[in-house]
């Protein structure tokens, strides 16, 4: 069913060496054979078991929290309640502006409770099965508050989750690019589009949160084995928390089952957990349910899209667009309100309209809490893009083929200055829509739509284009609140020769299953001239290595950038000074010596005119007494790489955003079945422009993970909650992540087009964007057409609602207007 | 009268004999990753749907946490760590890794687990008796494009 074709569409020519081949990873040797190390696989001696007493309420006050029937079980170490954790800790700082600057966050609820699932009190004993019994002996007395379920409801203030706040809304502004009234006033066709809803859900990492922690009562300091993806950040967030400076706060990290961004605020359970090791005195463990994940852990943004205006001129160019958005980020921000922001990286998305205006507004529900989702706030404005151009070309009857060619960004006007002052690096997304249209046989489309006609389904062709742009400028969060001291971005690694000849590479890096220890091996081994195999990239990450940097961490489509780039500089520095010290010992000019195989030597020299690497390592490590006293070689060294991006513009709103962006064009065809309103995906394209591929197949592998996170988004996973605020979808039964047999026959190509600003001339290109999520709503839109044509106004399209608007259209085409001269 | 709280049992796992007093409520499978220490064998979630779990018991993919450990008194249970003969990795380790069938890692086990079960049972099976076979086993990173073809590589004598 399934078959992946290649097509080659090499742009550049790569240097001949290890980068650019997809080499065997050297993850999966320990991974095939059960020898990973998860953070659930530590043990330690006199553990205890942390269970978390949870809220059964969406709102409610906490009149009492009674422990002592918990404490008086046997084999229970300790428990700790919200009063607890007021006392001997303080709130996490908050990066918003007034009113969301005053939210308080602890790391239990302390009052009150905001959303279900929300931890109140935490118990630790001495199994899982015993620590679970005696949450269930906690008692807590509530009392009901009438909940909040819709941004829009919570933006009237009429309950207000933050009492401290005083709003529920978060953080709103306004951006406003170009003039976006006199292109609507100039505009043949304005299109308007009353509504559009991008729902909620996550990436639903298989393996679920959780830690081991020790305290070190005679340092003070604590030890976290974790599954934190950005312990950079975590650490900003807990220290000042936990009142303890940042290195107190060592965390370690080696194989992660998965994160997709949902393991980034995972700082309230770490706080507890480091409270309960020094009150306990002993190594406590917590390991997620998948229940709680679901509950309580991280969901996606969800956001409304309301009063879009289109202006399109007679020949079908779009000028520009406004829109108000408003997201939906929970109960606390935590990581927000960077979502607000986040999504301008990407503001014309693809296109070229120069006049934009969004009016944003974010709002606190009593829902989970979110956190980055893979494609975090971008995927969600470029879903809004791509339903713009659909809509339009539908109601305008402009083939969307032709409507986007004419409105993308041209390969010939790379590099690219968006309205807001973002510059796209590269691209050539006509070209990656031909082979995509290529892919999925699109000449054949009427053929394929007679074909389908004749089994009683529906046909529909979509497409989505989108970017992945990566390398985040932190400095955009002083857009959203110009007192933050955050900007530009950084990453570390180490590179040494050991004694033995051992290349040792430290990453500051978190991987996930992308495949870290492979790619800098790749980039280590063309450097300093040796193979892969004979350099040793550590696995995971270690805080206390020192091989971190500020922002740390494996986030935000980066690695191929900053994670790659550190790893490279600190390359350059070891071999040049190996071709130092080679030099010194060979009493040859630094200019003769080169690194190959293992060997530094005399070029064209002599056979015994070569030291292998150990020697080398030899020298420095345990053989120096013959160096001069001005020649102190280290073979060991640390590298900072920061992407250099300016400062940010505060009063227009503008600047370098983010540093790459990655684009992937899909095209796929689907069939509806319009008794039941079944969409089965028949044909499915994705093509990505990463620029350079260091490892082809770990980029190939990105690409179908992300398509069928879209895939799944598109048409099953749904965080549905009720009117009381109850998640209807908490588990892997309600909650239908793609399986075997969900997915489609996916066909890759790729076009390459080296980053001119990357270190590598590669871009992150992880997250992708939501592609599918695009294409799917595209095609099932296109399908629909011939049945009264509804409106596709929803990301998430699970049958009953294709049904719905099958029943229905006019209902959703009352969404849309269009008014021409 | 007091229910039976636990009781030992008696269990061979990759070829060797353990005998445990287990609680009797204790899953499978922490039996397997707590007591016995295998901890290649993983939870994914806490309502048998993931199959993260899967081990083969007595010949049979099962999904250890959908069973208790007193069960499995008497059995013979074969894990992802019984699959390399003194490091060697066998020729579907092989081929997921060839496949880059394997991201984060996370559920490897349980479909190694899964599809050894299938080739035992149809050495040269079809994709859509590879999709079958696999349907209980959850990957969130790959979107399962290389693990069917890691599977169907070994039933076609490819890898």
């Amino acid at each position: 069913m399934s078959t992946t074709t290649i097509t080659t569409e090499s742009g550049t020519v790569l240097e001949k060496g290890a980068i650019g081949q997809s080499i065997p990873r050297k993850e999966d040797r320990r991974l095939v054979q059960g020898q990973g190390v998860f953070f659930d696989d530590i043990r330690r001696h006199g553990t205890g078991y942390v269970h978390f007493v949870r809220s059964p309420y969406a709102h409610a006050k906490i009149v009492s929290i009674d422990v002592s029937a918990a404490l008086a079980l046997d084999g229970v170490y300790g428990t700790i309640t919200g009063d607890e954790v007021a006392i001997h800790t303080d709130p996490f700082f908050e990066m918003s502006t007034p009113p969301g600057a005053n939210i308080k966050d602890y790391a239990l609820a302390v009052g009150k409770v905001r959303f279900q699932g929300e931890p109140v009190a935490a118990v630790c004993a001495t199994t899982r099965e015993l620590a679970r019994d005696a949450a269930e002996l906690v008692e807590v007395e509530y009392e009901p508050l009438p909940a909040l379920v819709d941004a829009e409801e919570a933006a009237k203030d009429e309950v207000v989750l933050h009492e401290e706040a005083g709003s529920n809304i978060v953080w709103s502004g306004v951006f406003d690019w170009g003039d976006v009234d006199q292109a609507l006033a100039e505009a043949d066709h304005v299109v308007k589009i009353k509504r559009l809803h991008f729902h909620r859900f996550s990436s639903t990492p298989l393996e679920c949160s959780g830690a081991l922690v020790e305290y070190q009562k005679g340092t003070g300091q604590w030890t976290l084995y974790c599954n934190h993806q950005m312990p950079g950040v975590g650490a900003i967030w807990m220290a000042p928390a936990l009142r303890c400076g940042i290195d107190k706060l060592r965390f370690v990290t080696q194989d992660i089952g998965g994160a997709f961004g949902n393991k980034i605020c995972l700082h309230p359970y770490y706080v507890v957990l480091c409270l309960l090791a020094r009150k306990l005195g002993r190594p406590v463990q917590w390991t997620e349910w998948r229940t709680d994940q679901h509950t309580a852990n991280a969901h996606g943004n969800e956001r409304t899209f309301l009063d879009v205006e289109v202006a399109v001129k007679a020949d079908g160019e779009m000028t520009g667009f406004k829109v108000k958005a408003v997201d939906d980020c929970g109960a606390f921000p935590r990581y927000e309100p960077l979502g607000c922001i986040i999504w301008a990286q990407v503001t014309p998305g693809c296109y070229g309209w120069r006049n934009i205006r969004v009016d944003f507004t974010q709002a606190c529900t009593n829902k989970a809490p979110v956190s980055p989702n893979r494609g975090y706030s971008r995927m969600q404005h470029l879903w809004l893009t791509e339903r713009v151009v659909d809509i339009v070309a539908a109601e305008l009857g402009l083939d969307p083929v032709e409507v986007r060619k004419r409105n993308y960004v041209k390969a010939e006007q790379m590099p690219y200055e968006t309205p807001n002052g973002c510059v796209y690096d590269s691209g050539d997304y006509a070209r990656s829509l031909d082979i995509a249209l290529e892919l999925i046989g699109y000449d054949r489309l009427d053929e394929r739509r007679k074909d389908a006609a004749a089994r009683g389904k529906l046909l529909g062709f979509g497409i989505g284009s989108t970017l992945d742009s990566g390398t985040n400028n932190f400095g955009q969060s002083q857009l959203l609140n110009p007192e933050l001291q955050f900007s530009g971005n950084n990453e570390a690694a180490m590179v040494k020769l050991d004694i033995f000849g051992e290349v040792v590479v430290t990453l500051g890096t978190v991987p996930q299953g992308q495949g870290h220890e492979t790619t800098a091996s790749q980039v280590v081994s063309d450097i300093i001239g040796c193979s892969p195999e004979q350099v040793h990239v550590r696995p995971g990450h270690d805080s206390f290595f020192n091989s971190s940097a500020g922002f740390s961490g494996t986030y935000a489509s980066q690695f191929a950038v900053t994670g790659l780039g550190a790893v490279k500089g600190a390359a350059e520095l070891l071999r040049d000074e190996m071709i130092k010290l080679a030099a010194f010992v060979l009493q040859a000019p630094e200019e003769a010596i080169e690194l190959a195989d293992g060997f530094a030597r005399i070029k064209d020299g002599p056979e015994e005119a070569a030291l292998p690497f150990m020697a080398l390592g030899a020298i420095v490590n345990a053989n120096n007494a013959f160096l001069p006293p001005d020649f102190n070689p280290t073979l060991n060294h640390r590298y900072v790489y920061r992407p250099y991006f300016g400062v940010v513009d505060v009063e227009k709103k503008m600047g370098k955003l983010t540093l790459t962006y990655a684009s992937q064009i899909h095209a796929c065809l689907v069939e509806i079945d319009p008794e039941t309103g079944q969409t089965e995906i028949v044909d499915y394209a994705a093509v990505d422009d990463c620029g350079v591929r260091v490892h082809p197949q770990i980029v190939e592998g990105q690409v179908h993970g992300a398509t069928a996170h879209a895939i799944g988004a598109a048409l099953h996973e749904d965080f549905v909650y009720d009117e009381d605020g109850t998640l209807l979808t908490p588990n892997f039964y309600d909650y239908h992540v793609p399986h075997t047999m969900d997915m489609p026959p996916l066909k890759t190509g790729y076009v390459e087009s080296p980053s001119p600003v990357s270190p590598l001339g590669a871009k992150g290109m992880g997250e992708g964007g939501g592609g599918g999520i695009h294409a799917i709503c595209s095609a099932i839109q296109d399908a629909l057409r011939s049945e009264g044509a509804p409106i596709v106004y929803d990301s998430c399209n699970p049958s009953h609602r294709v049904w719905s608007m099958l029943q229905d259209a006019e209902q959703t085409r009352a969404l849309v207007e269009v008014t021409s001269k | 009268m007091e229910p039976v709280a636990s009781e030992t049992i008696s269990v061979e796992i990759n070829g060797e004999l353990y005998e445990r007093e287990v609680d009797a409520r204790r899953l499978l499978v922490h039996f397997i990753r707590d007591d016995v220490d295998l901890t290649g064998t993983h939870i994914g979630c806490d309502t048998g749907n993931c199959g993260a779990c899967t081990v083969q018991l007595d010949g049979q993919a099962i999904k250890s946490c959908m069973m208790l450990a007193v069960q499995a008194d008497g059995a013979s249970i074969r894990t992802v760590e019984g699959l390399a003969a003194d490091g060697e990795l066998n020729a579907l380790q092989q081929s997921f890794s060839d496949h880059h069938a394997l991201q984060c890692g996370y559920c490897t086990p349980g479909m190694l687990m899964s599809a050894s079960h299938l080739l035992e049972q149809n050495p040269h099976p079809t994709e859509e008796e590879i999709r079958k076979a696999l349907q209980g086993n959850i990957c969130r990173c790959t979107g399962y494009v290389n693990i069917v073809e890691a599977v169907k590589a070994v039933g076609e004598g490819r890898s």
